[in-house]
């Protein structure tokens, strides 16, 4: 049943789109607030039910997809950052007719998403990955001005590259696998795994995996794309997109397809570091709001590599509840972004100041999620950076566990910068009249600070009950 | 005359139509008909598969993809026509001689040019049935769902990025 996922919005968007518009664009927006509200629920209850795949009266669409731990815990951050950006479309897009094809153009996203992330073939995880891809090329594009355009090309441009490179990696395991799904993948690097070819083919995949999700020294296309795409996008981008683009195919790749060793533990700490730190000491020149976290999510995105890095089940741990975590402050904090944008009019830093007093819901919660972001206690970003350099630290990785500890203080100091410009200290010029965003930003902020804030405070239920179990995806 | 030879001849036709021609239209709808007709040489082969994605994707989508793009460029003059024209024929003008006497010599020489046993034993080969809606429907059918939301969100991407720059242009 979880094909669900995938199929009701897939009908969905086919019926919306059928030539009777003017319900169909009143529907859209209800259409998507259930599916991914169902998601979420979904996800959160662990229902036996719908994950078990042999349902009768869905057999004709069987198409093997599986959820376990990690994918759970992927589906619901899919389901939030989306419902998330959704709320923040709908306040920020205007126009019915293009709000009505963001609603389409965004369920199509999180369908490939979806996809990636219940796949168990490594060719079907690519094509739901250019699902994504290709959706997410035109909504980066939405604006239609010349800094989004260039923008989403540049992302197709690396984009196309990491596929040259995932698809030539398929064609050579294809050699030594008697098929694509990950267990046939598995077997066969199990026996030629130290064949040249094939230890080359699984660095072209893991290259291709890095462009997708930004990681340094790939990164070119990330923060442009973040800066152009409207508010809502941005939301789903750093939220979600390049996480499950990115972070999680290469968590299920190298824990349990291409296996741990030597070779692939140093590839990912020096990746992680660099990430980490290059990001981190950008986002301290930008003067930018959604490019300063644009740099911070690269920086952010760094410390689940080197947690995945670490090698070990509590390295793993903390890299996915740093997935969860991110997406849920990362997201926070571009919704907030959002509801600058929209009411100042500039996301230039330099000329804001004291917005707090003006907008004190977007205040408060930006805030919030800023000492989630340098892993302040006790909210839940401190938690999962604690057990990733806690993980280093064990795994006798001291130097990485550093800069992991480092970079949180630099992470830190571009934060407080970032609210001393915008929020704090007295009201800029002309902004004598400014107000709160509207009811749908503000209602995101709040149920992602409360988020952040609860799963910090429950972290011993949250962690036992739903992170935990995700370790058992390692092999060795 | 044998029908793979007549199809052969006349894809060699349609591609010379789509390098030579100085309409982007054209040249797009030439290729389409190129794609399709190597779809009908792969379905005689017993390729179906490849035949599928053949059509789909290329006689389909990217023919979509650059009718959409051509549409947004703006029309040459009738001077410009003729001085494109004048030089594509000079650049490509050899081409139809080189084919045909490539053509003269896979006949005289006698060639072999029928693959379609071994071609079905590959296939065959590795335990995948050979009609191709069981081998889509069985053993690719995400891919499929994935193939449909894909031409769904390059449409939207046509309807989206491309609806206001037309109004302006045109």
């Amino acid at each position: 049943m979880p094909s669900l996922l995938i199929l009701i919005p897939l009908f969905g968007i086919i019926l919306l789109n059928l030539p009777i518009r003017k319900i169909s664009m009143r529907m859209a927006f209800w259409f998507a607030v259930f599916v991914f509200f169902a998601q979420i629920l979904i996800a959160i209850f662990h229902y036996p039910v719908f994950w078990a795949q042999d349902a009768r009266f869905i057999h004709f669409f069987h198409v093997g997809l599986a959820v376990d731990y990690l994918g759970v815990i992927m589906l619901l951050c899919i389901g939030i950052v989306s419902l998330a950006s959704l709320l923040v479309g709908r306040y920020t897009i205007f126009d019915e007719k293009e709000r009505f094809r963001f609603i389409n153009l965004l369920m199509i996203a999180g369908i490939g998403m979806n996809g990636v992330v219940m796949v168990r073939d490594i060719f079907s995880m690519y094509v739901f990955l250019e699902v994504m891809a290709v959706a997410t090329f035109v909504l980066i594009a939405f604006n239609k001005d010349i800094e989004s355009l260039e923008g989403s090309f540049k992302y197709i441009v690396l984009s196309a590259v990491a596929t040259v490179l995932m698809l030539t990696a398929i064609a050579l395991f294809l050699f030594i696998s008697a098929g694509t799904t990950f267990s046939a993948i598995r077997d066969g690097l199990a026996q030629y795994g130290k064949s040249r070819v094939i230890i080359f083919a699984v660095g072209l995949f893991i290259c291709g995996i890095f462009i997708k999700g930004g990681f340094v020294p790939f990164h070119g296309w990330l923060p442009d794309a973040y800066t152009s795409a409207p508010s809502s996008i941005s939301v789903l981008l750093a939220g979600i997109v390049a996480k499950v683009a990115g972070v999680y195919t290469l968590l299920r790749l190298v824990a349990s397809v291409f296996g741990f060793d030597g070779r692939v533990k140093t590839v990912l700490l020096i990746i992680g570091a660099l990430s980490v730190i290059i990001g981190a000491l950008a986002a301290l020149r930008q003067k930018n709001m959604k490019r300063m976290l644009a740099y911070s999510s690269i920086s952010q995105m760094g410390y689940i590599v080197l947690g995945l890095g670490a090698g070990s089940g509590l390295g793993i741990v903390g890299a996915i509840f740093h997935i969860f975590n991110h997406a849920i402050f990362k997201s926070l904090l571009f919704v907030n972004a959002a509801a600058v944008e929209r009411q100042v009019g500039t996301n230039n830093m330099n000329k804001m100041g004291g917005i707090s007093s003006r907008m004190p819901v977007t205040g408060v919660t930006s805030l919030i999620g800023m000492l989630s972001t340098c892993g302040l206690p006790p909210f839940a970003g401190f938690w999962s950076k604690l057990i990733i350099v806690v993980a280093l630290w064990q795994s006798a990785d001291y130097v990485y566990a550093a800069i992991a500890v480092l970079a949180s203080v630099i992470t830190l100091a571009y934060f407080l910068s970032m609210q001393r410009r915008v929020f704090f200290g007295e009201l800029a010029k002309g902004m004598d009249d400014l107000k709160e965003a509207n009811f749908g930003i503000s209602l995101s902020a709040i149920v992602l600070a409360f988020i952040t804030t609860g799963v910090g405070i429950l972290f011993p239920a949250v962690f036992t009950k739903l992170i935990l179990p995700a370790k058992d995806i390692f092999i060795r | 005359m044998d029908i793979n030879l007549v199809l052969l001849i006349l894809m060699m036709i349609s591609t010379l139509w789509t390098v030579m021609c100085r309409s982007l239209i054209k040249a797009t709808i030439g290729l389409a008909v190129t794609s399709a007709i190597l779809t009908a040489i792969m379905f005689r082969l017993n390729s179906a598969l490849a035949a599928v994605f053949e059509l789909s994707v290329c006689t389909g989508l990217i023919t979509v993809v650059f009718v959409s793009t051509i549409s947004l460029t703006k029309p040459l003059t009738h001077k410009e026509i003729e001085e494109l024209s004048k030089a594509r024929h000079k650049r490509f003008g050899y081409l139809p001689i080189v084919i045909a006497l490539a053509a003269a010599a896979i006949y005289f020489l006698k060639i072999p040019n029928d693959f379609s046993d071994s071609s079905s034993m590959a296939i065959r080969s590795q335990g995948i049935p050979e009609d191709v809606c069981i081998v889509l429907w069985n053993f690719r059918k995400l891919d499929l769902f994935a193939q449909i939301m894909l031409i769904i969100a390059g449409s939207l991407g046509v309807a989206t990025l491309f609806e206001e720059r037309k109004i302006d242009e045109w």
